[in-house]
């Protein structure tokens, strides 16, 4: 079998982890999970982030992701984590990153690795939706209809043709608030634009803002006048009171405590 | 004759992009990508590469010309391409028009729409961009307030069968080009437009080099030939001549290189490391007519790839040329290249290797810090005897004895390219393909020692080309084809435990007979094109939305009234003295040379490099003013400063 290695010497190991949130906006919202991992790997090597290899003949970098909003989607919440072959400082990193990523995939937060796993912290997600033409008392009406079902089923295309799945169970939250959105979104020719705040669980299959978006049209022919816009808020994990916890939030205190007690990471890079 | 800026047509666009695939092809905000202001230079040009983004955005000649025109503080360039039918009908649905990715502007507003055809098969796809943009489809009902539309590529060498629809074309490297034209168009401009676009064509047309069709008058002989193709006024020239760049160490271009969001067919850079080819195969339409070989020196290509790394992120390196391993210094450059990126994971690949053991030395020392995937060899003829005749001198003994030292290296998987229909072809010589596969199997498992190895056999149609020796060669029928490939798969699979190694890959032979169609065609074919777009016809180079039946059906309809049909043009051989429709645009090579280096192809003569024995007198270099421009220089790579982390 020593023919089918690699005749080079094994990637270093990974001494130091860092998680990241990032955000997907605008005209990038377009980019899809793998048009991100692409752009993101290509960051990595601009900004000669000294990055952990996989071993083998097609090494690959350190990377793993946490989910991802669909394509079309934009979010202010996606995360992932790396693994780096050297010790950086996280902000340096975020800085290095964000500066070699196009203006609309932005690395807002970075942070050493606590512990656990972003699995652990995330299960679900905060949603904002915009329907353009509609006005939030008719929303509203709708709404109402949908947190009273226990079930409703929608159709959804997949490439193996299309897949009935249940929008409602789910949702653990859904507001409707009106809006004037000039600045912010697709307002309809006639200006209204409806909100939809909701709190998804993550589960499979998972339900997309496009489902609820159909559930909606089921049960009180709710339609938008042009194509809904959504944005991801948030992720993390439902508490008690139906409220996501932020994931990084002991990853942060964590580094925060780390600092103060242990020399400084940054520093000893410099 | 807009006054105002265009505005861009993204507000719009942007909420029909939920309903259309792979949206992310249409946002533009490429890394690299360049969005200048409009009223701050003087000429606008759209460039355009027909088909869809994923295939043109790796596209070198589009980004070479942008960034050329680009680095211009009077002018600007901006990208556009083929939408897809999804996108192309909500379009028309809302009125709006063709647009460039960049500014999201409207290609009708540009002064130039510069359009590179590296196939034939883009052309419906370019009448539908001129239709979608609002520029009327004919040359002739356009007016001072449509772009000039010019067409570029290897394509443009015969651009008869567009005539109608361009305005212009440029035959060979455009860098200079584009230059001299931003200038014309320019003071054309600032003149306040005199003689309208007559003038300005007219202005184009003198130069020698930019082709205006309706400057010249084709007549025919009654049995559908062509009698001649003259001026139809005294102040442009009889023949166009192509364009040639010299010292390609002063056009290190891309600098930039585009990097797309959107997955494309190639997830590398490229560095063009030298142009042309005198290698002297002779189905080779690109190795004819971008005459001579000129390198870039080893140090330049060490520069292209250090910025080009740096400026893009990508981890592989295709170093491009139409013969890489041909290169004065490419065992230099493969070693500096590879320890220069030690450890960083950067790979470093050839696109066409040729076969001999050598090469594979090449690749290892290319791969040795990236991924390893497959090598790919290119004898295209299955015999001996074929290989004498395309001048592609391989012996089988080479091949062999290549592939095994490739396996014996740990490489697993081996490509290797053939064409089905070339001239004189029997169907011996194409069956003598899978014997050579076989045996490549067989002596691969040995040098391996194990049997986890395999070989792809690709194949397609051979298709002559202008400006080539086998310009005057009748194609072979698709029937021919389909029936060569058919006993081809048939004694390959004979073997169950070779053949199991063994893929092939091919394509049947119909595409191969509309490309041979607008390839040797002539102006009456354009009204073909017309029509098969005009019934629908739109990215004829994907099978999925190709039809034969459509193409067939439109010749029935237009060619009948010249006298000709589909078989004239494709499978019928031409004689000496026939005028090709391509005889008034020059490509340096001397016609009579061709046609001697035919008849040697016939009694199976080969001709060598002039590289390396005298020269044989093709007429490109004489007749053009231009020279091989080869090394060595004797320079070698330094090592890089490592770069630092930012911060």
């Amino acid at each position: 079998m020593s023919a089918r290695q690699p005749d080079r010497p094994p990637p270093p190991p990974v001494v130091a982890r860092l998680r990241l949130r990032y955000a997907k906006r605008g005209r990038l919202r377009f980019t899809s999970h793998r048009d991100f991992a692409r752009a993101f790997e290509r960051a990595l090597r601009r900004a000669a982030i000294p990055m952990g290899y996989s071993a083998g003949f097609s090494p690959h970098p350190k990377i793993s992701y946490h989910g991802a909003a669909p394509t079309g989607v934009a979010s202010e919440a996606e995360y992932l984590e790396i693994g780096l072959a050297r010790a950086m400082d996280p902000d340096a990193v975020r800085e290095a990153l964000d500066a070699c990523l196009p203006p609309g995939l932005d690395i807002e937060e970075c942070v050493p690795v606590g512990g656990g796993t972003l699995a652990d912290r995330i299960d679900a997600s905060h949603w904002e939706i915009m329907l353009p033409g509609l006005a939030a008392p008719s929303v509203g009406e709708a709404v109402a209809k949908f947190l009273a079902a226990t079930e409703i089923l929608v159709e959804r295309p997949t490439k193996n043709g299309r897949r009935t799945i249940d929008a409602r169970a789910a949702v653990v939250s859904l507001v409707v608030s009106d809006a004037t959105v000039a600045d912010t979104g697709p307002a309809a020719a006639d200006g209204r634009c409806a909100i939809l705040g909701a709190v998804v669980r993550q589960v499979t299959p998972a339900v997309r803002p496009d489902d609820v978006i159909a559930a909606l049209a089921a049960v009180a022919a709710c339609v938008p006048t042009a194509p809904a816009r959504a944005t991801r808020l948030a992720q993390g994990r439902l508490d008690e009171s139906g409220q996501l916890t932020d994931p990084l939030a002991s990853d942060r205190a964590g580094a925060l405590a780390a600092r103060e007690g242990a020399p400084d990471i940054a520093g000893a890079q410099r | 004759m807009t006054v105002t800026s265009p505005q861009s047509l993204f507000p719009r666009l942007e909420s029909l992009l939920p309903r259309v695939a792979k949206p992310i092809q249409y946002v533009g905000g490429e890394l690299n990508a360049t969005v200048k202001d409009w009223d701050s230079v003087d000429v606008h040009w759209a460039l355009m590469y027909p088909d869809a983004y994923e295939v043109w955005l790796p596209n070198q000649g589009v980004m070479i010309l942008y960034e050329v025109i680009n680095e211009r503080t009077d002018a600007l360039a901006e990208r556009t391409y083929a939408v897809w039918p999804d996108l192309a009908m909500l379009m028309r649905e809302h009125g709006i028009g063709q647009f460039t990715v960049d500014a999201h502007r409207p290609v009708a507003a540009f002064d130039v729409l510069g359009v590179s055809f590296a196939t034939e098969l883009g052309y419906t796809n370019l009448l539908e961009a001129l239709d979608l943009a609002g520029i009327p489809l004919h040359s002739a009902d356009r007016t001072e307030a449509h772009p000039i539309v010019l067409a570029g590529g290897h394509a443009a060498f015969n651009p008869e069968p567009i005539s109608e629809f361009i305005d212009a074309a440029v035959l060979g490297d455009g860098e200079q080009a584009v230059l001299e034209i931003t200038d014309l168009v320019k003071e054309w401009k600032a003149q306040g437009r005199p003689g309208g676009r007559t003038e300005l064509l007219l202005r184009l047309a003198r130069t020698g080099g930019v082709y205006v069709p309706r400057f010249y008058d084709v007549d025919y002989l009654p049995d559908g030939r062509i009698h001649r193709v003259v001026p139809n006024r005294a102040d442009v020239p009889f023949r166009v001549q192509k364009r040639t760049v010299m010292d390609l160490d002063d056009w290190p271009y891309p600098k930039q290189p585009l990097v797309p969001l959107a997955e494309s067919v190639h997830e590398r850079m490229s560095v063009e490391i030298f142009r042309g080819c005198t290698r002297g195969c002779r189905f080779c339409q690109a190795g004819m007519i971008t005459r001579p070989v000129r390198e870039r020196s080893i140090t330049g290509i060490g520069e292209m790839v250090d910025r080009g790394l740096r400026s893009t992120g990508f981890e592989e390196v295709g170093l491009l040329s139409l013969s890489s391993a041909d290169h004065s210094e490419i065992e230099d450059i493969a070693k500096g290249l590879a320890d220069r990126y030690e450890g960083t994971n950067t790979s470093l690949s050839l696109p066409s290797t040729r076969v001999d053991a050598f090469n594979v030395t090449l690749a290892n020392e290319l791969s040795r810090n990236g991924r390893r995937s497959g090598l790919t060899f290119a004898p295209e003829g299955g015999s001996e005897r074929l290989r004498a005749v395309i001048n592609k001198m391989v012996s089988k003994e080479d091949l062999i004895r290549t592939v095994s030292t490739a396996y014996a290296n740990g490489w697993r998987q081996v490509k290797l390219y053939f064409m089905c229909g070339l001239p004189t072809e029997t169907d011996a010589d194409v069956l003598e393909i899978a014997d050579m596969a076989k045996d490549v199997i067989r002596a691969g498992r040995e040098a391996a020692g194990h049997r986890d190895i395999r070989c792809t056999v690709s194949i397609g149609g051979f298709v002559p080309k202008p400006h080539t020796p086998f310009q005057w060669a009748a194609q072979a029928s698709a029937e021919t084809i389909d029936h060569r490939l058919r006993l081809l798969r048939t004694a390959i699979s004979a073997d169950r435990s070779l053949g199991r190694a063994i893929g092939v890959r091919y394509h049947d032979g119909k595409p191969g007979i509309i490309e041979g169609l607008l390839s040797r065609g002539d102006r009456r074919v354009g009204r073909v094109i017309e029509a098969v777009w005009r019934a629908g016809g739109r990215f004829d180079g994907w099978s999925e939305h190709f039809s034969y039946d459509r193409w067939i059906g439109a010749c029935s309809d237009v060619l009948p009234a010249y006298g000709v049909n589909v078989d004239w043009y494709t499978v019928r051989e031409r004689t000496e003295h026939e005028v090709l429709p391509w005889d008034h645009l020059d490509s340096g090579l001397d016609k009579e040379w061709l046609w001697s280096d035919w008849q040697d192809a016939l009694d199976e003569t080969e001709v060598e490099d002039c590289r390396w024995t005298p020269c044989y007198d093709c007429g490109v270099c004489p007749g053009m003013g231009t020279d091989i421009q080869v090394g060595p220089t004797g320079r070698t790579l330094l090592p890089l400063t490592p770069v630092a982390p930012t911060q």
